[in-house]
């Protein structure tokens, strides 16, 4: 495979994972045999990997589990609550003024498509999936900026307001863009970086922008 | 190329398929002949691995439907045992096995072909530099336009403009405050950046056609891109700062630069007066047209003209119910003053 012989990690990344020696030959039943577990332990085992997803982007040190076991369930948890808490609230139609649920759905979903797009197009090494994955779990500080503002503007909206509401969104802004340029500019050829990263910061800087411009009617 | 791959293919089959190998070169080249027939060949992107990809799907094929056909020859024996009916279920099954196949060929040679994210991957062939470099010279104007100037054909550091484009005026439409009501503002913005470069640019080259001048349709994307560049400074300097005498500066300066640049190269690859003149007419036209839509249409000034626009259009209902109260207290209050002053 010539192609892998590009992907470089560099050294400092933890490698962390299931080690399980198959022991003996697994009979065909063992293949079925998520089906008779309980719901509860799937659900649990599902809910534990996104949980260990949630703890690499908010610490985002180079580790490659997020890209290895890509799942989207993350992405479209956060994407949801996002779009339901930015919900204009006006039960007015004629003043459409804050966004609807579907426009954000679509925005990230969409703007997450095109940075893959992109990336693969400029020669990355990672996959469609795995990359929207990525983007899509390094929301997760916005949603908590878009929590934060939520109770921030129920004490009032004044300036002081603002400005609170201003900084903590500019600076979950960066926490993203930092966590998600983290595990996706390795995957490019060096002297690219920059040409990745841009999409991405512009992609967080109108998901930021729709936060920070947010007002509940 | 084609037939040393087939030879090799050739040799590691059976003895039996080798007769078969040999009308399949015939198909491929007509007659063993060392010229391709173009006519034949696909029309794909000009990528080899498809040719290569496509000609292992049909040693695949031609694998399975020997091997169907050993095995459909075991299975007739059987079907012999159950009369006719076995027979007709089991030529059936490999008619629809076979139109199955052909199906399958098809729909991947068509995904190969236009889900193809290669074909792209020319235009996005860029370094940093290189795109710092070109979106400083968008606002140089060339010099020598007797002499054809070249364009890159990139189509990097045009999206990202169009994309930074419709950042910019999300921003500007909220600070405004500005109500859309059939739609979003995001679609709108989308809509309207998208809209005006596709669009636009395949006016141009649709009038370039016509004027005999020397540009592809990517180039003229590319150029008409990073033309963009000049509006997206003026657009974020003019939505934070509401000076409208700053803004015709930097409309007429920095609009004024960028048009000019691609006027210049446009001139540059057209020849004739007439032709220059339509082509770099319409262009500057509308680009500079454009930045001025783009300041007026989501201003807060604007704002209170279309609200008055809008009073006359209003429903009929809604005015009578939110005036008639108005007026009758008005009325009641002067007649009220009238029969006191009488009194």
């Amino acid at each position: 495979f010539p192609g892998l012989a590009d992907v470089s990690i560099s050294e400092d990344i933890p490698v962390e994972g299931e080690i399980t020696v198959p022991v003996g030959s697994r009979s065909p039943d063992e293949d079925y045999s998520t089906l008779d577990e309980p719901v509860r332990d799937t659900i649990m085992r599902d809910l534990r990997a996104v949980g260990k997803k949630f703890v690499h982007v908010m610490y985002p040190k180079k580790s490659s589990a997020l890209l290895r076991d890509w799942d989207l369930w993350g992405p479209l948890v956060l994407c949801v609550s996002l779009a339901l808490m930015l919900q204009g609230g006006s039960a007015d139609s004629k003043d459409d003024g804050g966004p609807q649920f579907a426009e954000v759905f679509v925005i990230i979903w969409f703007g997450a498509v095109v940075i893959t797009l992109n990336s693969k197009l400029l020669g990355g090494t990672i996959s469609f999936f795995q990359s929207l994955c990525v983007l899509g779990y390094c929301v997760l500080p916005l949603t908590v900026a878009m929590l934060v503002c939520r109770l921030v503007l129920l004490a009032g909206s004044g300036t002081v307001s603002f400005i609170i509401r201003l900084i903590v969104v500019v600076a979950m802004f960066g926490w993203s863009t930092l966590a998600s340029t983290a595990f996706l500019a390795d995957s490019q050829p060096p002297n690219r970086k920059a040409l990745v990263v841009y999409p991405i910061f512009l992609f967080y800087f109108v998901i930021s922008w729709m936060i920070l411009t947010f007002t509940p009617q | 190329i084609m037939s040393a791959p087939a030879a090799a293919g050739g040799g590691g089959r059976s003895g039996a398929a080798a007769a078969d190998w040999g009308g399949f070169e015939d198909n491929m080249q007509g007659g063993g002949s060392a010229v391709i027939d173009m006519e034949n060949m696909d029309d794909t992107s000009g990528s080899s691995f498809e040719d290569m990809g496509e000609m292992h799907q049909r040693m695949k094929e031609e694998e399975e439907e020997e091997a169907e056909g050993e095995a459909g020859a075991a299975e007739e024996e059987d079907g012999e045992f159950l009369g006719m009916k076995g027979l007709r279920g089991q030529l059936g099954r490999q008619v629809a096995d076979q139109m199955w196949q052909v199906g399958k060929r098809q729909a991947s040679r068509a995904f190969s072909l236009y889900a193809n994210i290669d074909i792209l991957r020319p235009y996005f062939d860029v370094e940093p530099v290189q795109v710092r470099a070109r979106l400083l010279e968008s606002m140089i104007p060339v010099k020598m336009i007797n002499f054809p100037q070249k364009i890159a054909g990139e189509l990097y550091g045009p999206l990202m403009l169009v994309f930074t484009l419709v950042a910019i005026l999300l921003h500007g439409m909220k600070t405004s405050d500005t109500i859309i009501r059939e739609g979003t503002l995001m679609g709108t913005a989308i809509g309207t950046c998208f809209g005006y470069w596709l669009g636009v640019s395949s006016f141009i080259y649709f009038l370039a056609y016509l004027c005999n001048a020397q540009i592809t349709m990517v180039q003229m994307l590319s150029l008409l891109g990073y033309g963009l560049f000049g509006h997206c400074i003026t657009l974020f300097v003019t939505y934070n700062i509401h000076f409208h005498s700053l803004f015709y500066i930097f409309w007429l300066g920095v609009g004024g630069l960028s048009t000019l640049r691609m006027v210049a190269v446009l001139v540059s690859r057209t020849v004739g007066h007439t032709q220059r003149l339509i082509l770099c007419g319409t262009l500057a036209a509308l680009h500079m047209l454009f930045l001025l839509y783009l300041h007026f249409a989501y201003h807060k000034v604007v704002e209170g003209i279309l609200d008055t626009l809008e009073g006359p259009n209003m429903p009929p209902f809604q005015r009578v119910a939110r005036d008639i109260p108005v007026v009758s207290n008005a009325v009641l209050n002067t007649t009220a003053k009238a029969v006191a002053l009488t009194l």
